[in-house]
């Protein structure tokens, strides 16, 4: 049975600090009440986030840190219990049939939550048995795994002296041990080293090859680039922009973003830019800093230089960014990804 | 009720309990032993206890030994699998009512506080031989009592596992486990507290009360105890307390 995400205007607060794994969500502290002596902080995590993954589909959260991209998965794979709205796997709805629900994921967590009191070995077959599989299926399956994961040198080694690399690979693998038909990795690459890397993204798309629905969450561009069908770029909890990459590299004014630095501000001059061919929009930033979106990159550079050398500006610093999910990201918050 | 996950959560917990047996078995047995000893065998041999002490202790070491068992095996895993690495999360991932995870620890929990009081009747028998008067008149009813002992130490242990922190493990021991077992009528019977009136009231909130006094009224029958009627009222009704609390807890580690 192949099966969907869909979630409609999910909100969640918490009232205290939300744990590690669950992210720390788009921070905005509530305006204390009138009554009570020290009321409790309210952190906004997720603010109506509406999604609609169809099934078959490899689909990525984007955001920094913070962003509620680990929430949203919290909330999907009944660990964080939404505030509002509702959330659905296939026909299921994750909060009225969790049992259901639990039998069609596998997840895969920010950090490697690995039961330390077994070998890797046994963290599959296990797993396997906890899904119901019959001990010949789950011995099976547990040495093609381990042999994908390039895990068979230490199959029979308790998890605790593993490397960070070698845990987030068992977790992948033990995440597919019961052969899910919606795969939600949160963050998988962190900490992996671009050899692994790769062999996650073709592992990835090997089982979506299969008809399985992948909803991955990333702060690396070139992952979701690379990887997604879709993609939403979230911040504080919302989400900002949705489509292809393709779609949402070109809805960026232009493409090419050039960040500018000069010695000083001057109005004057960011007009006349706006007038430069080919400048789609120019946008002032914090300092003494324009951001011109263009469908050109370096040839616009001579008459930026002079355009400043005749308003008696100093052009201090240019940075010129391809079409990217950076830029789009920096064009929708004025914060880059990386901040 | 997914009786197959059920079944292998339980298979995984025999697995750990199999592998770490012999620290399992130094940890349980190791202290209450050498108390036996001490107070058992050399107080009693150099005659400041009356023999009879040895008889009266036997009911008070098994208690201490599964409900120290049962606490340990339920609320040291809990602990540590619900702190910063969430170990416990491919369990409660599992398809099955998360409420099952918390009720299989407390059978583990209850078996191996089983496993450690059957254990420990031969070995305080050898250790204090001779001189111990065993009389178990009504072995179901000793059975019956056993059980709600381990049963209570499993809860205890589910309803304090999820209410600890990892850096509160200390706190635990020194302000709710030590103050349970000396309190808990385990070294003398709760009659010997008849010339402290608010005592022996107070200590009845102590449900290791009910645990050693059901084990002496069941196992060594000709010392005072309290009657059994209360010791069963007492452990049904701490068990479903514990049960209860622990089940609300571990709903609010593992949904957050």
């Amino acid at each position: 049975m192949l099966a969907g995400i869909r979630t409609c205007d999910l909100r969640k607060i918490y009232n205290s600090p939300p744990p590690v794994a669950a992210g720390t969500g788009g921070f905005s502290f509530g305006a204390p009440k009138a009554k009570g002596k020290q009321p409790k902080p309210e952190i906004v995590a997720l603010d109506g986030i509406s999604l609609d993954i169809a099934p078959g589909e490899i689909f990525c959260l984007l955001g920094p840190n913070g962003a509620g991209k680990s929430t949203t998965v919290g909330v999907l794979t009944p660990r964080v219990r939404p505030t509002g709205g509702q959330a659905f796997i296939g026909e299921h709805d994750v909060w009225k049939a969790q049992v259901a629900v639990k039998r069609l994921i596998g997840v895969v967590a920010q950090r490697p939550n690995l039961d330390f009191s077994l070998t890797a070995r046994e963290i599959l077959v296990f797993h396997g048995a906890y899904f119901g599989l019959d001990s010949q299926e789950r011995n099976k399956r547990a040495e093609t795994l381990l042999d994908r994961f390039k895990l068979r040198d230490r199959a029979d080694q308790m998890v605790r002296g593993f490397s960070g690399g070698m845990m987030q690979r068992l977790s992948i693998a033990r995440a597919m041990m019961h052969d899910p038909q919606v795969l939600f990795l949160d963050e998988p690459s962190a900490g992996l080293d671009p050899q692994t890397r790769l062999l996650l993204w073709e592992i990835v798309r090997e089982y979506n090859d299969s008809g399985k629905t992948i909803l991955l969450t990333t702060h690396n561009m070139e992952e979701a680039d690379a990887l997604c069908n879709r993609l939403a770029i979230i911040d504080h909890g919302r989400v900002i922009a949705l489509g292809t990459p393709r779609e949402l590299k070109s809805s960026v004014p232009g493409g090419f973003l050039l960040r500018l630095r000069f010695g000083h501000h001057s109005a004057d001059l960011l007009d006349r830019l706006k007038a430069l061919s080919g400048v789609r929009e120019v946008r002032a930033t914090d300092g003494n800093g324009a951001d011109v979106y263009a469908d050109r990159g370096g040839s616009l550079v001579p008459e930026v230089a002079s355009l400043a050398s005749s308003s008696n500006v100093e052009l201090c610093d240019v940075h010129i960014s391809e079409p990217s999910l950076e830029n789009l990201f920096l064009h929708h918050t004025g914060r880059s990804l990386r901040e | 009720m997914n009786w197959k996950a059920f079944l292998a959560m339980l298979a995984r917990d025999a697995h750990v309990a199999r592998r770490n047996f012999v620290a399992l078995l130094f940890q349980t047995f190791l202290q209450p032993l050498m108390f036996v000893f001490i107070f058992g065998r050399v107080m009693v041999g150099s005659g400041y206890m009356p023999p009879s002490y040895k008889s009266l202790l036997l009911p008070g070491i098994m208690a201490i030994c599964m409900v120290g068992t049962g606490i340990w095996a339920v609320a040291m895993p809990l602990i540590a699998e619900f702190q910063f690495t969430r170990e416990i999360e491919d369990r409660l991932l599992a398809p099955m009512e998360i409420s099952w995870l918390a009720i299989e620890k407390v059978v583990a929990g209850t078996l191996q506080a089983l496993a450690a009081g059957l254990m420990v009747i031969p070995a305080a028998w050898l250790l204090l031989r001779p001189g111990v008067e065993l009389n178990v008149p009504h072995p179901l009813l000793f059975a019956g009592v056993a059980v709600l002992v381990a049963l209570f130490s499993a809860t205890g242990g589910l309803a304090l596992g999820c209410s600890m922190q990892q850096t509160h493990i200390g706190l635990m021991f020194s302000l709710i486990v030590a103050p349970m077992i000396f309190f808990g009528c385990t070294y003398y019977p709760w009659s010997a507290l008849e010339k402290f009136p608010v005592l022996q009231k107070a200590v009845l909130i102590n449900p290791l009360v009910y645990a050693s006094e059901g084990l002496r009224g069941t196992m060594v029958p000709q010392f005072p105890h309290l009657p059994l009627l209360a010791v069963l009222v007492g452990l049904v009704f701490f068990n479903v307390l514990l049960l209860a609390t622990g089940l609300r807890q571990f709903h609010g580690k593992a949904v957050t």
